[in-house]
């Protein structure tokens, strides 16, 4: 991070006073505008600005609705209900938060895709892949809290589910969950906490974002080649070529959000979590939210409780070992000729997952289940290992600059002075 | 190749899979009934507005029919009131506010007391709790009416959430379908179906076996007429229930008027807002000859 | 560098078609980001609930002995509606008005014909704690916070209060009965 600060010089005495005291702003400089950026991004590499502002709009919207939440067994639905009738634009509020966390996984998955298919994970990333692996278990945790809080049927079921699921643990499982739900089932001290802790995530995945930006600083971005900066003709300065790329996807994106928000407000929801929670009578047809459909596929898939779990929580966990996993020296898919087909099928096995998930758990939809779970955690322990053993990688480009123009041609522009562009890389 | 040997039979269970999976698409609901009639909403789509003579109609047959059963507990006389919902003037929420007793207290006393209903107040509860609700028809309590538009739902196959998210192919009015489905959908039982005590068929209820009686038969809620002494609207069931659905859409969702109306115009300035954003964005791009697009930019590019 | 010649670049005299497009989109993105401050703001303010909840109230008068205070609550806020003895009453009326560091005659403090009933809103004017009926030396109230004393119609006589505790809008529907949110005519307050 502070590689390129050298580059920022306050110039009015005011910001020389304040820069020789906290230099903020040379920080910001150095992250936000001077910052050597690959010059052959593509649309992938956008989505981590789209996911920094869902993470504002989730923050914001949140904030504001708690101001009018009541966060008991008793209040939470009528309060969350009052929001939608009597507080100005609560509906707006509401929606925005509900619909903006599904649109957040929307990003985050686009994110992860990408990370995944050119090799972002690997030598010098891993820290930062890891990270990105953190703040996805922390949305994943405040994402099902914050389903909880309407206390609507499938709140309180969902809720009821995965707080069993944690009573698979073995020996610590029960005193877990007496522990999450403040009683002997799920009632009205497990909302009151569910909601503090609802508060308290969000926080969490900013503090470990501040982590996973200033380690993607260091070691500089990946690109479609997955190739390293190695002149300034490489890059271009983040401002203003990186930042009106990222405006400018931010709004694009915005525009399906808000179709979301303003005309299918509850499509991505279920009709049942309008009927207030009810202990005694639980939905026929229970599914967690779409964004945990292949996790909770997989957890049916497995006849055991105990089984289940432990590859439901596996098949998170095993993305953060994906660095070590991967054995090829080539970082790109689009330099993997073998390997990129298996990505795809990765992605269609995922996608096929998330859809048994949704299905009643009959016997066709839970052995395909079976077989795609066994083929999701194929992909990680048999063919990313083997795939860079045996693939013969297409030959990579000279550099960035050419993987954008071919070898031997010019583009016009200064790109960024080579001591600025060499530092990531030499960092790393 | 063994390793591509794996792939090919995993690709080729996988797509079993999903043929296995995608291919009862059926005219049948998950749950065995037939899928209830798309009616034509005047609230859905983009510019969908609620008509305010339909949702005043769909409120006199709940304040004749429904409201001796299902509560409405979230939904106040004001509400009644409301542009973009029933729309009734103030002295008319004020008039039929005060026709409602409200249970109202402690007084200094001590006691509580009744009193004529005012704006303000919730409407009352045909119940005055759960218990007494279900002691009263037959062990199972009518379920309150305050959301119970978004609160219904139905499948109509496995995979229309592929397009029913999308402009003008969507759908999302699946609740009043439901609704207007349910309450048209009392038939005589097929030869033999077995009907517990107290059960009646109904086509559209998930399980066929509905504790409700048929609610409401034609011409029992007389509507205004019109200046002539003609009526507006057919006396029938099938207009009973879509007025009424259409009341329960509104109840549901009181403001999805404004919601709508504010989307357009949130949607027309982040297209106008991306499109200068992307001619922004070309112009900047040009000082550095351009910028790469697509996935696999060394698949595309012209050498 | 090439962060600044890129800048230099943007703010080149290339031609005006450029500077308005920049223009009108940095414009656009301010009008979008103030827009989306409006709502948060608006939410803030008392919803339909609370509004339609501060509604007019009646207080019936008949149990209320003379001299005797009794509270009530209108929109969250108390309201003392109080009695005054004839003695009081005549008190009231012999103050000078110039003696009064927030002068207001007897009349302005009661309504017409309606000497004995007094209706003010019952947090001191100072920061707003509740005054104690029946003390100081004025035959009024006096604040325990700070040290502000008001007189039997609610006048400050002493203290950092800087104004006379302010009367709610109210109407008298009968002689015995006044409602509190109703400037009379049928008409609601603000």
């Amino acid at each position: 991070m502070s590689g390129t600060a050298s580059t920022y010089v306050p110039k009015s005495r005011v910001a020389k006073w304040f820069e020789a005291r906290l230099p903020i702003a040379g920080l910001v400089h150095s992250s936000f505008v001077a910052y050597p950026v690959p010059r052959n991004l593509n649309y992938f590499w956008t989505f981590g600005a789209i996911l920094s502002a869902f993470l504002g709009i989730q923050i914001i919207t949140g904030v504001w609705l708690a101001m009018h939440y009541e966060p008991s067994a008793t209040g939470a639905f009528n309060s969350v209900e009052k929001i939608m009738r009597d507080v100005n634009y609560g509906w707006l509020l509401r929606y925005a938060h509900a619909n903006g966390a599904s649109m957040f996984f929307v990003a985050v998955y686009v994110h992860m895709f990408r990370a995944l298919y050119y090799g972002s994970y690997k030598a010098p990333r891993e820290v930062l892949y890891i990270l990105g692996v953190v703040i996805y278990l922390l949305m994943m945790a405040t994402a099902f809290l914050g389903y909880t809080l309407p206390w609507g049927q499938m709140s309180f079921w969902g809720a009821t589910v995965i707080t069993n699921i944690l009573a698979a643990i073995p020996v610590v499982g029960d005193t877990i969950q007496t522990l999450l739900w403040g009683g002997y089932s799920v009632g009205n001290p497990t909302v009151n906490r569910f909601f503090s802790l609802h508060y308290l995530l969000p926080w969490m995945i900013a503090g470990v974002v501040v982590l996973h930006v200033w380690a993607l600083h260091v070691t500089g971005q990946n690109n479609p080649a997955g190739i390293p900066i190695k002149s300034g003709k490489d890059a271009v300065p983040f401002t203003p070529y990186a930042t009106v790329k990222d405006v400018f996807a931010t709004v694009v994106f915005m525009i399906l959000f808000a179709w979301f928000l303003f005309y299918m407000p509850n499509y991505l929801g279920h009709a049942d979590n309008y009927i207030q929670a009810n202990p005694a009578v639980t939905p026929a047809h229970i599914v967690p939210e779409w964004y945990f459909l292949p996790f909770y596929a997989i957890l049916r898939a497995v006849p055991s409780k105990l089984g289940g779990v432990i590859l439901m929580f596996a098949a998170v966990i095993i993305l953060a070992f994906a660095p070590w996993l991967d054995t090829s020296r080539i970082r790109s898919c689009n330099y993997r000729p073998i390997y990129r087909q298996f990505m795809w099928v990765f992605l269609g096995v995922c996608l096929l997952l998330g859809w048994l998930g949704s299905q009643p758990p009959d016997g066709g939809y839970v052995l395909a289940a079976q077989v795609c779970t066994v083929y999701y955690f194929a992909h990680f322990l048999v063919v990313m290992p083997l795939c860079g053993l045996f693939e013969t990688p297409k030959p990579l480009p000279g550099s960035i600059l050419e993987s954008v123009t071919g070898p031997g041609k010019q583009v016009g522009g200064a790109g960024v002075p080579m001591g600025a562009a060499a530092a990531p890389t030499t960092k790393g | 190749m063994t390793m591509t040997l794996t792939r090919s039979t995993l690709l080729a269970a996988g797509m079993a899979a999903l043929l296995l999976g995608g291919a009862p698409a059926s005219a049948e609901d998950a749950h065995g009934g037939p899928i209830p009639e798309r009616v034509k909403w005047s609230f859905a789509g983009v510019f969908g507005r609620f008509d305010t003579a339909q949702l005043q109609r769909g409120f006199q047959v709940y304040k004749e029919v429904c409201s001796s059963c299902h509560s409405m507990k979230l939904v106040s006389f004001r509400n009644l009131g409301q542009e973009g919902g029933p729309n009734f003037s103030a002295p008319q929420v004020k008039a039929l506010a005060a026709t409602y007793q409200v249970k109202d207290g402690p007084n200094d006393a001590g006691d509580m007391f009744e009193r004529p209903g005012r704006p303000a107040d919730t409407i009352p509860p045909p119940f005055p709790n759960d218990q007494a609700a279900a002691a009263a028809n037959g062990g199972k309590a009518p379920p309150d009416f305050s959301v119970i538009a978004k609160a219904r739902t139905f499948s109509r196959g496995n995979l229309t959430f592929l397009y029913d998210w999308l402009p003008i192919v969507g759908y999302s009015e699946q609740g009043p379908d439901y609704i207007h489905a349910l309450l048209k959908g009392y038939t005589e039982p097929p030869k033999g179906f077995e009907m517990p005590e107290g059960g009646h068929y109904n086509a559209y209820f998930p399980g066929h076996i509905i504790a409700m009686p048929p609610p409401i038969s034609d011409g029992q809620v007389t509507y205004a007429k019109n200046d002539k002494g003609e009526p507006v609207v057919p006396e029938t069931i099938d207009q009973y229930s879509k007025d009424v659905s259409a009341f329960l859409m509104w109840a549901a969702e009181p403001h999805m008027m404004d919601r709508k109306a504010l989307g357009f115009r949130v949607i027309l300035f982040l297209i106008v807002l991306s499109g200068l954003l992307y001619y922004v964005k070309k112009k900047i791009w040009s000082d550095v000859g351009g910028e790469v697009h697509g996935l696999q930019p060394e698949l595309h590019k012209t050498y | 560098m090439a962060n600044t010649s890129a800048a230099a670049h943007a703010a080149a005299p290339e031609g005006s078609r450029r500077d308005f497009l920049f223009l009108a989109t940095g414009a656009g993105l301010a009008v979008g980001a103030a827009a989306v401050a409006w709502p948060l703001v608006s939410s803030m303010a008392p919803d339909a609930d609370v509004i339609a909840a501060g509604a007019p109230i009646e207080v019936d008068l008949t149990p209320i002995q003379d001299g005797q205070i009794i509270n009530v609550f209108w929109r969250g806020k108390l309201i003392f509606v109080r009695k005054l003895t004839g003695k009081e009453v005549t008190d009231m009326k012999a103050v000078p008005v110039s003696a009064l560091s927030d002068p207001a005659a007897f009349d302005t403090r009661v309504k017409n014909g309606h000497d004995q009933w007094l209706v003010v809103y019952g947090n001191c004017t100072h920061l707003g704690c509740v005054p104690i009926g029946h003390s100081g030396n004025f035959e009024g109230w006096a604040c325990p916070c700070h040290g502000s004393q008001f007189d039997a119609v609610g006048r400050v006589r002493r203290g950092p209060a800087p104004t006379n505790l302010p009367i709610p809008p109210y109407a008298f529907q009968t002689d015995a009965k006044i409602r509190i949110g109703e400037t009379g005519g049928g008409k609601a307050a603000a």
